[in-house]
């Protein structure tokens, strides 16, 4: 085959090789890209498919929460919190409510207390479903996710049962719960306790030993216990790690001491561990779900506390302390007293802590939101450098950065 | 599990007069010291075998306008996981001259508290890696968290019913 005619391009040239420039290249990953799960960006230093290096760049929904609280009674704050993160918002709203009530030095009625775990841990349910389904989709296994949606559906109709809405919840009262829990919700209630089991063994068969799923995600965005302590992780990323702090055990709030619960760790801190945890963590709150509804003391469902608690509707027709006690709370004229506080709650992500210093007033002098997103989110690059584009898609995800939060 | 009174004589014995102003609201150790010694401190609290506070919760300030001289409070929550007590530690810094040493030394999670207390109150940690704005734009020429820019107050008076039909 000598005789093939060498074009002007094949030949090989000689002793005049264009220099070999070496640069990175720059990739902007967000600030909307529909792999991001939320509205944030990283700037990530390319060589070839390796990420060299990344920042961050976040704040795009930012809507200055902790000044808005500044002016606002203590019970419209709520509805500030549940936009934070809106995948679990019972968990944030109630932690508020706890908050306060530790200011203000308001007991709550055991059942009260019950049926806020009961929420509270639904919640965690919906929020580690969408991580965990949403970590199968970006592995490229879309029918998971879809199947368990229905599973979530079903826990906002029981949200809607209990406080009336949906997503931005606004749930519970300061005091207390604003109703009790109807025959419906508890209906519901032990209809997810039956039919949920079989769908999450069936996500678990799809994803646990799943080939494709374990090589994608195993050793990938691993971080080590001591790297994830200083960098502030906290629930279950923290827990992957081999950290078994967990702020339902080592501080109890609303009556956790009464259930019966693990706390599962992981090893490596990898995807695959995160992954495992969070699966773990749906049985033990379905656990304590159970546990709860079985359990629930009989009594009243609201603190004794007028002066923070909206008075029934029917007391507010005839009774003319309700209707003062109605209008003061309405109107925002309840003055609390001084103080500070600092109140912690296991949120889907961690420990979410409200930091709050009154000085007497109808609305809070600091408002301090401990968001456990913004915290461990900036140990991103150090995850995912070195590895792949698509491995630090899936290490976002199984961080589980939910944009509201980690920009309050 | 460590007595909030042990901790506080531990650390009495140790750093003397620098720590005062202990308090123990709602039963969360608090204390307060000087930006000389916060950074030693936090060290000494991180790496001591009886506390070993290692993990740091939250970092945040707070604005007191009239109180001349310590308008800004830095504060610092703590938490040892393995005796699991928390401890909050304050600093006044004066508006005259806001700075502080920065935690990214002990802490990696120090790195956005620290830009997000800068952020929103302008307080400078001196030697920080990368101190500008983590959640506002960076053309902003203002700390918006500041007491000097409130919201507007609902119960202003000054809002006449014909104009704006309440």
């Amino acid at each position: 085959m000598a005789d093939i005619e060498l074009l002007p391009h094949n030949v090989p040239s000689q002793g005049e090789l264009p220099e070999l420039v070496e640069e990175l290249t720059t990739l902007n990953l967000g600030p909307t890209h529909p792999a991001t799960h939320g509205i944030f960006q990283n700037i990530l230093k390319m060589d070839g498919e390796k990420i060299v290096s990344g920042e961050q760049t976040i704040g795009y929904i930012h809507r200055a929460f902790e000044k808005i609280a500044e002016r606002r009674p203590f019970y419209q704050i709520t509805t500030l919190t549940d936009r934070m993160n809106y995948c679990s918002s019972p968990i944030n709203n109630l932690g508020w409510h706890m908050t306060v009530e530790k200011l203000l030095g308001v007991e709550v009625p055991k059942r009260a207390q019950y049926i806020r775990v009961l929420m509270m841990e639904l919640a965690r349910i919906t929020d580690h479903i969408i991580c965990n389904s949403i970590l199968g989709v970006d592995t490229g296994a879309f029918t998971g996710f879809l199947y368990v949606m229905q599973k979530r559906e079903e826990v906002y109709e029981i949200y809607e049962e209990v406080c009336g809405a949906r997503l931005t919840t606004n749930m519970g009262r300061l005091g207390g719960m604003e109703r009790d829990l109807s025959s419906t919700a508890i209906r519901k209630i032990k209809e997810f306790i039956k039919s949920f089991p079989p769908v999450l063994r069936e996500l678990e068969k799809l994803l646990n030993r799943n080939r494709i799923f374990m090589d994608r995600t195993i050793n990938v965005g691993s971080i080590s216990a001591e790297r994830a302590l200083s960098y502030g992780f906290t629930g279950p990323n923290l827990r992957a790690a081999g950290v078994d702090y967990d702020v339902r055990v080592m501080n109890p709030y609303s009556s956790y001491q009464d259930f019966e619960f693990d706390v599962p760790i992981g090893q490596n801190g990898d995807t695959y561990d995160r992954y495992m945890v969070r699966n773990e963590e749906m049985w033990q709150s379905l656990r304590i779900v159970e546990q709860a509804i079985n359990n629930l003391p009989e009594g009243p469902y609201y603190a004794d506390a007028p002066e923070y608690y909206l008075p029934p509707k029917n007391e507010v027709y005839r009774n003319m302390e309700a209707l003062i006690y109605h209008f003061k709370i309405v109107m925002g004229e309840i003055d609390a007293p001084a103080g500070e506080v600092y109140h912690a709650v296991e949120g889907g992500n961690g420990e979410l802590g409200f930091y709050l210093i009154s000085d007497g007033g109808r609305a809070p002098y600091r408002l301090h939101f401990r968001r456990p997103s913004f915290i461990y989110y900036q140990a991103y690059p150090e995850m995912c450098k070195g590895s792949s584009l698509s491995d630090a898609i899936l290490t976002m995800s199984s961080l589980n950065v939910i944009a509201g939060e980690l920009d309050a | 599990m460590l007595t909030n009174q042990e901790v506080a004589e531990g650390l009495l014995e140790k750093f003397g007069d620098q720590v005062f102003d202990f308090e123990e609201p709602y039963g969360l150790l608090t204390l307060s010291t000087t930006r000389e010694e916060i950074i030693p401190l936090m060290e000494f609290l991180r790496d001591h075998k009886n506390y070993q506070v290692i993990f740091l919760t939250d970092i945040t300030g707070i604005q007191y306008p009239d109180n001349t001289g310590k308008e800004y409070v830095v504060v610092y929550h703590m938490h040892s996981f393995v005796h699991n007590f928390r401890i909050r530690i304050k600093v006044a810094i004066p508006a005259s001259d806001i700075h502080i040493p920065t935690a990214t030394g002990l802490f990696a999670s120090a790195n956005w508290m620290e830009r997000e207390t800068y952020d929103f109150f302008g307080i400078l940690f001196d030697g920080h890696p990368n101190l500008k704005r983590i959640l506002n734009i960076e053309e902003m020429d203002y700390f918006p968290m500041r007491k000097e820019y409130p919201l507007e107050d609902a119960t202003r008076e000054d809002k006449i019913d014909a104009l704006f039909g309440r």
